[in-house]
Formats: C-alpha cells, sequence, structure tokens
C-alpha cells in the first residue's frame, strides 16, 4: 500500500506527437517571409525539418529533470539551457544542411541548397524558440508533479499518523495487561473483596480514559499522567512490591501538549520488559521538564539482561517512534538507550501549551 | 496399588502472589491435591522439583529468569504439566498442536476441574518432547537465543551466541562454550532445528558447529574433511555436512 502512494520518477515531461505541427507551422513561414525561399519550398524543407525537430524537446526534458529550478543556482541554470539550445540548434542546423541538397536532387527543387543556405540562421533560432517552449512545458509538467507529489506525502504522512494511532489504541487494551488484571481481581475476591472492588473501578477508569483520549490528538500531560497513575496503581496490584516507581514531573512540563497516549506504551513496556522479568522486582523512572522550549521526557526501568527474550518486544516503541514522526517529522527526537541493567527511553518534543483546555 | 489412593504431589509456579493464591484457593476443594510447595521463578522451580519430587506442576509460562517452557526442559518429562497463560497466541498453539493441558487466566474453577481429570486419566501416557513443545511455542523464523542446561540443580544459561559447538551422546547433547561442556538431554537434531540456520549447521552426523567459530576446512584421508576451530578444536566433517557448509558459506558472500 506505501509503494502506491511514492511519488513516481519515470521520463519527465510527455512529448506530444503533434508537437512537430506546431513547430513547422512557424519554420515555413518564417523560412518563406525572412529568407529567400518560396512558400513551396519552405514547406519541402519545413515538414521534415519539423519532424525531425522532436529531438529537441526530448532532451530539453532531460536537461531539465537534472537542473531542478528549486536547487540549482540560478546563473548555473540560465548558462545550462543557453549552452543546451546553442548545442541542440546546432545540431538541428547540421541536419538541415545536407536535407537541403538532398532536396536539390530532385529537379523542381533544383539550387535549393544554394538559396537556403544563407537562410540557416532562420533554422537555428526558430530551434532556439522551441528549446526555449520546451523547457518552459517541462518546467510547469515538473513544478506539478512536485505538488502532486507534496500532497501525496501529506496524505502518506496523515494516514501514517492515523495507522500509528489505531495500533498504540490497540495495543492500549493488551489482551496480557487485561486478561492477568481480571486474574488479580479474581484472587482478590475471596481475599480481600474490598480491594477487588477497587481493582475493578481502577480497571474501568483505566479503560473509560484509554477509549476517550483515542478521540483526540494532543492531551495536556497532566491528563496522561492521569492515565499513567491508574494503570501503574492496577501493575501495583498484580506485582506488589516487585513494582517500584519514581516520578519527577516538573511542573511546566505537566501544562504542555502532547500526543494522547503517548507515554503509556512507554511505561507498559517498562513494566512487561523489565519489571515483570525481575525476579526481586525493580524500579521504573519517569522524568519531564522542559528546558529552552523543548520538552523532554524520559522513561528508564531496570532489566534483567538473562531474562528470557520476549515476544513482540519493541512494537509499543515502534509505534511511539512512528507516531512522533508523524506529527513533528524531524522537531522530535526519539532515543532508546538500552544497558546491562537498565533501559531508557528518551523523547525530546518542541513544548507547545495550547490553549486552556 | 496404593498408588490410586496417593495424593498428587503439587507445585504452583506463577510470578504472581495472586496467581498463585488464586490457583491455590481453587485447589484446595480438590482433596486428592496436596501442595507441596509454590515458587515465584523458573530456577527456584528446577530446586523445588529435585527436593519435593511433585506428580503435577501448575506452571506459569512467562516467568523471570526462565520461561514455563525453559522449567520444562530442565524437569524432563516424568511429571505431569498443567501451563497457565493469560495471553500467548503461540504458546496456546504450541498447546494445542502437542496435545498440553493448559488453562487461561482468569482461571475458572471448570477448567481446572477438566485439566485434574485429564491429568488423573493420562497420567502415564504419551508426553510432549520438551524441545520440540519449545520449539512449537516460536513464531515461525525466530530461534532459541539461549539454550538452558541443569547440572544437578545448578542452572546455566548459554546464549547461542557463546556456543562453540555441540556433540550428539547417546541421548544427550554435550554443549561447547566457552572451554566448558555442559550435558543436556536433547537429541542433537531438535537442537539443531532450534538454532538458527544461518549460524549453525549440522557439519556431521554428531556434530552442529557455529560457523562463527570455524576459522579454516583441511582434508582427512580420503573423502572427508576436519573443521577446525578458532579454539583449536578439530570437528569431523562429512561429506554432506561439507556441502552443507559450501551451501551456507556461498548464501553469506
Amino acid at each position: 500500500m506505501a509503494d502506491s502512494v511514492k511519488p513516481r520518477r519515470s521520463f519527465p515531461g510527455p512529448i506530444n506527437k503533434f508537437e512537430w505541427v506546431g513547430v513547422a507551422v512557424v519554420l515555413i513561414p518564417a523560412l518563406a517571409t525572412l529568407g529567400n525561399l518560396s512558400w513551396i519550398n519552405s514547406t519541402a524543407v519545413g515538414v521534415p525539418l519539423a519532424l525531425f525537430s522532436l529531438f529537441i524537446p526530448l532532451a530539453a526534458g532531460y536537461v531539465c529533470k537534472f537542473t531542478p529550478l528549486d536547487r540549482s543556482v540560478l546563473w548555473r541554470t540560465l548558462l545550462t539551457h543557453v549552452m543546451a539550445a546553442q548545442v541542440l540548434s546546432f545540431l538541428w542546423t547540421l541536419v538541415a544542411g545536407p536535407f537541403a541538397r538532398a532536396l536539390s536532387y530532385i529537379p523542381q527543387f533544383r539550387g535549393l541548397d544554394k538559396q537556403f543556405s544563407s537562410d540557416l540562421w532562420i533554422v537555428y533560432v526558430t530551434g532556439s524558440l522551441v528549446y526555449l517552449m520546451s523547457i518552459a512545458f517541462q518546467y510547469v509538467v515538473i513544478a506539478q508533479k512536485a505538488a502532486k507529489a507534496v500532497e501525496l506525502r501529506a496524505v502518506e504522512t496523515s494516514m501514517l499518523a492515523r495507522d500509528a494511532e489505531l495500533r498504540a489504541l490497540r495495543a492500549q487494551i493488551n489482551p496480557h495487561f487485561l486478561f492477568n488484571s481480571l486474574n488479580s481481581i479474581s484472587a482478590l475476591t475471596s481475599i480481600d473483596p474490598a480491594r477487588a472492588r477497587e481493582m475493578c473501578l481502577l480497571l474501568a477508569d483505566f479503560l473509560r480514559l484509554t477509549l476517550g483520549m483515542g478521540e483526540k490528538h494532543v492531551i495536556r500531560f497532566s491528563e496522561e499522567l492521569d492515565l499513567l497513575e491508574k494503570f501503574m496503581a492496577i501493575e501495583k496490584v498484580r506485582f506488589g512490591e516487585r513494582l517500584q516507581m519514581e516520578e519527577n514531573i516538573q511542573e511546566a512540563a505537566k501544562r504542555c501538549q502532547i500526543p494522547a497516549l503517548l507515554l503509556q506504551p512507554l511505561l507498559e513496556n517498562a513494566v512487561s520488559h523489565g519489571i515483570a522479568s525481575m525476579a526481586d522486582g525493580g524500579w521504573i523512572r519517569l522524568q519531564a521538564e522542559v528546558q529552552d522550549g523543548r520538552l523532554g521526557i524520559m522513561v528508564e526501568n531496570d532489566r534483567d539482561d538473562e531474562a528470557p527474550p520476549r515476544r513482540k518486544s519493541g512494537v509499543g516503541l515502534k509505534n511511539v517512534r512512528s507516531r512522533l514522526e508523524a506529527r513533528y517529522g524531524k522537531d522530535a527526537t526519539f532515543r532508546i538507550e538500552p544497558s546491562e541493567d537498565r533501559f531508557r527511553v528518551s523523547i525530546t518534543l518542541p513544548a507547545e501549551y495550547g490553549e486552556n483546555t | 496399588m496404593s498408588k490410586a489412593s496417593r495424593k498428587l504431589r503439587t507445585l504452583i509456579v506463577d510470578d504472581e502472589e495472586l496467581a498463585r493464591q488464586v490457583l491455590r484457593e481453587l485447589l484446595c476443594e480438590h482433596g486428592e491435591i496436596e501442595i507441596v510447595a509454590e515458587c515465584k521463578n523458573g530456577l527456584e522451580t528446577v530446586k523445588a522439583v529435585a527436593e519435593h519430587k511433585p506428580d503435577l506442576l501448575f506452571l506459569d509460562v512467562q516467568m523471570p529468569k526462565l520461561t514455563g517452557f525453559d522449567v520444562l526442559e530442565l524437569i524432563g518429562s516424568e511429571i505431569s504439566v498443567i501451563f497457565v497463560t493469560a495471553f500467548d497466541e503461540y504458546a496456546m498453539k504450541a498447546f494445542e498442536v502437542h496435545a498440553v493441558d493448559y488453562l487461561l487466566k482468569p482461571v475458572g474453577k471448570e477448567r481446572l476441574a477438566a485439566a485434574l481429570q485429564r491429568v488423573k486419566v493420562h497420567s502415564h501416557g504419551s508426553r510432549p518432547n520438551p524441545a520440540e513443545l519449545s520449539a512449537a511455542s516460536r513464531p515461525a523464523g525466530q530461534f532459541a537465543e539461549r539454550l538452558v542446561v541443569k547440572d544437578g540443580t545448578r542452572v546455566t544459561l548459554i546464549p547461542v551466541a557463546k556456543l562453540d559447538y555441540a556433540e550428539a551422546q547417546d541421548d544427550y547433547v554435550a554443549l561447547a562454550s566457552e572451554g566448558k561442556k555442559h550435558l543436556k538431554q536433547q537429541t542433537i537434531a531438535s537442537l539443531e532445528a532450534a538454532l538458527d540456520p544461518k549460524q549453525f549447521v549440522r557439519v556431521h552426523r554428531s556434530y552442529v558447529v557455529n560457523l562463527e567459530r570455524v576459522t579454516r576446512i583441511e582434508p582427512y584421508l580420503k573423502d572427508s574433511r576436519v573443521a577446525v576451530l578458532s579454539s583449536g578444536v578439530r570437528l569431523p566433517v562429512s561429506r554432506a555436512g561439507y556441502a552443507r557448509l559450501q551451501a551456507l558459506l556461498n548464501e553469506r558472500s
């Protein structure tokens, strides 16, 4: 699917089969009125020459392709085209001479080559004109293509963003998390009914918040924090003392706008790949601060490097990365720093405060 | 025999306390079950199995240190095992394929009773090969990242990158890694199947070698060759093994 939206790189601009007619319409009257040839002789020379002129727009297409207007220095572009025009017009005139000579062997056109030899400058000027028209036409076509490619890329980006969002949402209601939570509730119903109820409420709150956030693109950091606290409270019931959390969030950071559900997958990752793999448990650290107009977020967890490999690892992280890319492009950074006993994800993005939503 | 009246000595293995509690509570209703121990991770389980000699294991799949599959490989197939998992598509598929009993979390009374019933009926029936089950639980194209070996109650984890070669010895394979050899009850064929075929080659009926360790191949006698490893060890290479080796090297370059 992604392939079909990529801009195609093909032959630069179309060559119209009837382009030669246009050339003939200019060339023949020019020869007849400005030069020594009669109208009939002009037509006899002009039509085949016009047919042959197709190589000029063809060559112009290539020259344009390799001299894009937006990425070249102006004087160099001009120089390139002037030189190309000279060379191509000269080639065209070169063809014209022998051609006229060939024609003059036919009795009706006897002497045509002699009359014509002083008119070669007309062919030369017409050739330059044809070249000029061709590049103008090519540049318009190229610009149109570029515009279409930009449009396609915009569509692609928004599709990616939507896709990432959907996938993130689906990952949100992680079946493993859900079934394990239900199992915890099931255990608590007889051991500690009050806590079982509390856990039901936490789970309901978490699911409600998650579903609500799916409709928003950006939310306040503090809203995401609420969701994270619910999530951690649920996991804390499951893991007990094994799960320790340290939060260090600057007040300014809490007011920033961030993509909804950006951090939840990171925390879920920290729990399922970090804490769950440690027999004696460990710490998860969440930090956020605003510095020089940028919001920096870090999620770090302890881990056991001898832990059994878990399947599906990295899907959550990939989602977060692609969402950041889709929304901020190069304006956001995403870094993964694994070490033997730690796993750290750092994100920076522009600090946006938005309206007081 | 008196065996029928004997209680089923049972071990509960799960890293989550609540998950163990709910199982313990549900098992209370079954008089024939005697819970001899609870374990929080795979290493504890291997020790507890040696110590208590249980008849039945409730085994969580995802745990710290060793997975349920690792544990099964280490304790052999003498003990009845009922796997417990919250959600693991691949593990569930493997259980289905090998007709292994498993329970899904949250665990319900009826399912548990049915699983226990099956254990009692099939207690000495055929049991799945642990290595095959473990292999079946891996998604296609994914290979073992480490091997687990037990020496007494000591468990050693060998990352596959550190495995030099493996040698078949009757029902065992000897895994050579960092100058030591570890014996494991497994066939060399099933070990070969668990390893990445781009890195490990069966050079001989009895040998699988880590391609990264091979420094050169020397002719030896008529029609046969030896592989010289970086450690200086020389392994026999059969004609078929040499062909496999060449095919792999061609593929790589």
